[in-house]
C-alpha cells in the first residue's frame, strides 16, 4: 500500500472554502483535547473566546485593532507574492514605517494639523519603501536571493529603533526610560469611543479595496502575475523585469510601513521598541492564507484579529499559561496551513496486488 | 440605661462598619512566568503573602503578558471581571495601566517602576540600590582580579542606580574594584543572559552581578568555578560553590499594605519609594563562600542603612569623566536618582547619551 500525491488541475469553489473550514474545525478538536486536559470545558472556552473577540463592542473594536497592522503588512507582502518576490521583510519595514513617521511627529518642525498625518504617512512609505527596495534592487542588479535580505534587514530596522529610543529620541521628561515623547494631538489618529480603533483602520480598508482593483482588473496587475509566473514569457513580451522588481518591492515595503504609522500614531502615540508583537511575520501568512488577494488580506487579518484577542480571554478567564495560547494559535496555523496543501493536492492510496510471502 | 443604649448602638454599629470596609479582589499582571525564579516569582511570593490576608477575598494573576500597547486588553480584561486592586508588575505596563485606570475610577491601580501617576493609578517601588551596595561590599572584599563584572537588562534608572550602587559599595571597601557592564536589551532571555555571563569571565571577572529575571550568569559563573551574586530572590541552588548572596525583594510587606488600604478605604494613589527599612528591599542571606569579617562588616551597614544614618548615595561621587556629581558631605536627592543617566567613576561601560 502506498500514498500518491498528485497536483490538484482545478478545484471547485465549494472545495476552496470548506476545506479551510474543515480542517479549522479539525484545529479545535485537537485544541480542545488539550483544554480538556489542562482541566476548563472546551465548549466554555470556545464560547468566551468567541464573545471576547466578537460579542461586544470593546471585544471586536480590539479584533480591529489587530487586524489593522495586519492588514497593511499583509497587503504589502501579497502584492510581492503575487510577483513571486517574496518579501518577509514587512516586520522591519514595519519599524522603518513607524521612524519615519515618529520623525515628522517629533523632529521634522511641521505643526500644520492639515499637513501632519499625510507626511507622517508619506514618510513612512518612503522609508519602509527604501527598506523594501534595498531587497528589490539587489534581486533585480545582482539576482541576490530577495528572502535573505529582507529577512536580515529586519533586524537592522529594530536594532535602528532600538538604538534611537534608547538614545538621541529618548523623551527628555521621560526619567530616560527608552520611549520617545508623546506625539502632538495633531500626529494622533482619532479613536472612537472609549476604545482603541483607530481612523488607520478605515485607511486600510481603503488601501485594501484600491490593491483589489489594481492587482485584479487592471494590465498593470496582471503582468505582476506574468512575470511572476513565467518571467521568460514576460520579458518577450516587453516587459521591463528589473524596474518592476524594484517598484514592486518598493510598494510592497510601503504599504507594510503603514502599519508601523498606524501603530505609532493610532495605538502607542509614541515611539518604542515592541510597538509590533510580530506582524510582520505574521503578514506572510496572512498573505498566504488569503491566496494573494486583497480582499482575502482583509478577511484573514480580521480572523487573525479574533485569534489574538480570543487567545487574551483563554488567559483573563481560565489563566491558562502564555504558552498554552501559543500551542493553540500554532495549532489553527497548523491545520490552515496544511489545509492549503489538500487543495492543491490530491492524495490516494494505492493499493499494491499482495505478493505470496515465501515461508 | 446609658451603657446598654451605648453597647446596642454600638451592635448595630459594628456591622455597619464591616459593611463599608470592602472585600479586596485583587489582580497582579506579569511580564514573566511565575516559575522564572526571579522578578516575577519574587512578585507571586508577595501575592500569595496577600491572599493569605482574611479580608483578600481573591488574588488572581495573569502571566508572561507582553509590555506594550497590548497589555491593555489584559488589564482591562481583569478589571470588567471585577477585580478592585490592580497591580501590574513591569515598567512597559505604565501607559496602558493609565489608559485602562481612566475607564475605571472606582479600581485601584499600582503600576511597578514606572513615574506617572493618577487619581486612582499610584506607582511603587523599592530602593533596592541600598542592597546593591551591600552587595557590592562582598564582592569587592571577595575579589582577586579586582575586576567584577555585571549582566545588566536595559540602560534605564533603575538598572543604573543598581551598578553605580554596587560600584560604590564594592570601592568603598576595596579601591582599586572596577565594574564590567555588559547590556542584554532584555529582561528574560537564559539564553543571552547567559552568554553575557560568560564574555564578562573571559575578560577577567572573577565576580558577577547581574540585573536579570533568570539565574543564568549564576549558572555561568558556577561552572567556571568564579563567584556570583544573585537578585530577586535567594538562589543559593545555582551555585552551590560560588553563589555568594543577593538582593532581594519581598514585595508582600507592600501587597498587604495595599490590600489593607484598599479593604478600609483609606487607599490613595502616591508614588511609593521604599527603603530598606520596610523590609520591601533586603540582603539575602550570606553563603559560607562569604568570610566571616566581611558578614561582620555587611551586617553593620546594613544596620547604618536601616537606622537611616548611611545613604548608599553619599559625596563624593565622580562620574566616568571624572567630574564631581555629588559633592562631599552631600547626598544624591531622590529626584536625581530617579532619573540617573551616568556611570560613577570605575564603571566599564557605555550608556547612549540624549539629545539635547
Amino acid at each position: 500500500m502506498k500514498l500518491l500525491i498528485q497536483k490538484r488541475q482545478s478545484q471547485s469553489a465549494l472545495f476552496n472554502l470548506m476545506t479551510p473550514l474543515l480542517c479549522l474545525v479539525l484545529a479545535l478538536i485537537v485544541v480542545a483535547l488539550f483544554l480538556v486536559m489542562a482541566g476548563v470545558n472546551p465548549f466554555a472556552a470556545y464560547r468566551d473566546v468567541g464573545i471576547e473577540a466578537l460579542g461586544s463592542a470593546y471585544g471586536l473594536s480590539e479584533t480591529l485593532v489587530q487586524a489593522t497592522p495586519l492588514i497593511f503588512t499583509g497587503l504589502g507582502v501579497m502584492l510581492a507574492f503575487r510577483m513571486q518576490l517574496w518579501n518577509i521583510g514587512a516586520e522591519g519595514q514595519l519599524y522603518m514605517g513607524a521612524l519615519g513617521a515618529t520623525w515628522v511627529a517629533l523632529f521634522s518642525g511641521i505643526t500644520s494639523t492639515w499637513l501632519m498625518i499625510p507626511m507622517m504617512m508619506i514618510m513612512a512609505m518612503i522609508l519602509g519603501g527604501i527598506w523594501a527596495a534595498i531587497a528589490g534592487a539587489l534581486k533585480a542588479r545582482y539576482r541576490v536571493n530577495e528572502v535573505i535580505i529582507t529577512l536580515l534587514l529586519n533586524y537592522i530596522a529594530a536594532g535602528i529603533v532600538k538604538y534611537l529610543v534608547y538614545g538621541g529620541w529618548r523623551d527628555p521628561k521621560g526619567y530616560g526610560f527608552p520611549q520617545t515623547a508623546d506625539f502632538p494631538p495633531n500626529a494622533i489618529l482619532s479613536t472612537y469611543f472609549d476604545t482603541r480603533l483607530h481612523s488607520g483602520f478605515w485607511i486600510s480598508l481603503v488601501l485594501a479595496a484600491i490593491l483589489w482593483v489594481f492587482t485584479e482588473k487592471t494590465v498593470w496587475g496582471y503582468e505582476l502575475r506574468v512575470i511572476g509566473n513565467n518571467p521568460r514569457a514576460a520579458q518577450y513580451a516587453g516587459m521591463n523585469i528589473q524596474s518592476k522588481t524594484i517598484f514592486v518591492m518598493f510598494l510592497s515595503g510601503a504599504l507594510a510601513a503603514l502599519a508601523g504609522f498606524a501603530q505609532v500614531s493610532g495605538v502607542v502615540t509614541r515611539l518604542q521598541d515592541n510597538i509590533s508583537p510580530g506582524y510582520g511575520f505574521t503578514a506572510v501568512i496572512v498573505a498566504w492564507l488569503a491566496r494573494r488577494s486583497a480582499a482575502g488580506v482583509v478577511i484573514v487579518s480580521f480572523f487573525f484579529g479574533i485569534v489574538y484577542v480570543g487567545g487574551d480571554a483563554l488567559k483573563i478567564t481560565y489563566k491558562l499559561p502564555e504558552s498554552f495560547i501559543n500551542v493553540f494559535q500554532g495549532m489553527l496555523l497548523f491545520f490552515l496551513l496544511a489545509s492549503e496543501y489538500f487543495v492543491n493536492h490530491r492524495i490516494t492510496l494505492v493499493r499494491e496486488p499482495k505478493t505470496p510471502v515465501a515461508v | 440605661m446609658k451603657k446598654i443604649l451605648a453597647a446596642v448602638a454600638a451592635f448595630i454599629a459594628l456591622p455597619m462598619a464591616i459593611h463599608a470596609e470592602v472585600e479586596v479582589k485583587a489582580a497582579f499582571i506579569y511580564v514573566g512566568p511565575v516559575g522564572d525564579a526571579g522578578w516575577t516569582f519574587a512578585h507571586d511570593q508577595g501575592r500569595k503573602e496577600m491572599a493569605k490576608l482574611p479580608f483578600v477575598k481573591d488574588a488572581t494573576y495573569i502571566e508572561s503578558v507582553p509590555e506594550g500597547a497590548d497589555a491593555a486588553r489584559v488589564i482591562r480584561g481583569v478589571a470588567q471581571k471585577g477585580y478592585n486592586l490592580i497591580i501590574t508588575t513591569s515598567f512597559g505596563y505604565m501607559d496602558p495601566t493609565v489608559e485602562v485606570a481612566k475607564s475605571f475610577p472606582k479600581v485601584a491601580f499600582l503600576h511597578c517602576a514606572g513615574y506617572k501617576t493618577k487619581p486612582n493609578v499610584g506607582t511603587y517601588f523599592g530602593k533596592i540600590e541600598q542592597p546593591r551596595f551591600l552587595s557590592g561590599m562582598i564582592a569587592g572584599k571577595v575579589t582577586k582580579s579586582n575586576v567584577l563584572g555585571y549582566v545588566a537588562a536595559f540602560p534605564i534608572p533603575e538598572v543604573i542606580r543598581g551598578i553605580n550602587a554596587f560600584a560604590l559599595g564594592a570601592q568603598s571597601v576595596n579601591p582599586k574594584a572596577v565594574v564590567k557592564v555588559v547590556w542584554t536589551n532584555t529582561w528574560f532571555d537564559p539564553g543571552v543572559e547567559r552568554s553575557a555571563a560568560e564574555s564578562l569571565l573571559s575578560v577577567d571577572c572573577d565576580v558577577l552581578a547581574m540585573h536579570q529575571d533568570s539565574p543564568a550568569t549564576l549558572q555561568a559563573a558556577e561552572k567556571a568555578g568564579k563567584f556570583a551574586m544573585g537578585y530577586n530572590c535567594d538562589m543559593p541552588t545555582f551555585g552551590p560553590k560560588g553563589y555568594l548572596c543577593a538582593p532581594v525583594w519581598n514585595w508582600g510587606v507592600y501587597y498587604a499594605d495595599a490590600a489593607k488600604k484598599v479593604h478600609e478605604g483609606t487607599w490613595k494613589a502616591g508614588a511609593d519609594w521604599w527603603g530598606i527599612e520596610t523590609g520591601i528591599v533586603d540582603l539575602g542571606p550570606m553563603t559560607a563562600a562569604v568570610p566571616d569579617d566581611v558578614k561582620a562588616l555587611v551586617t553593620a551597614k546594613r544596620k547604618e542603612m536601616i537606622a537611616g544614618t548611611f545613604h548608599h548615595f553619599t559625596g563624593p561621587i565622580k562620574n566616568q569623566e571624572g567630574k564631581v556629581v555629588v559633592p562631599e558631605g552631600k547626598v544624591l536627592p531622590d529626584e536625581e536618582e530617579l532619573k540617573m543617566d551616568y556611570f560613577v567613576e570605575g564603571v566599564k561601560g557605555t550608556i547612549a547619551k540624549m539629545k539635547e
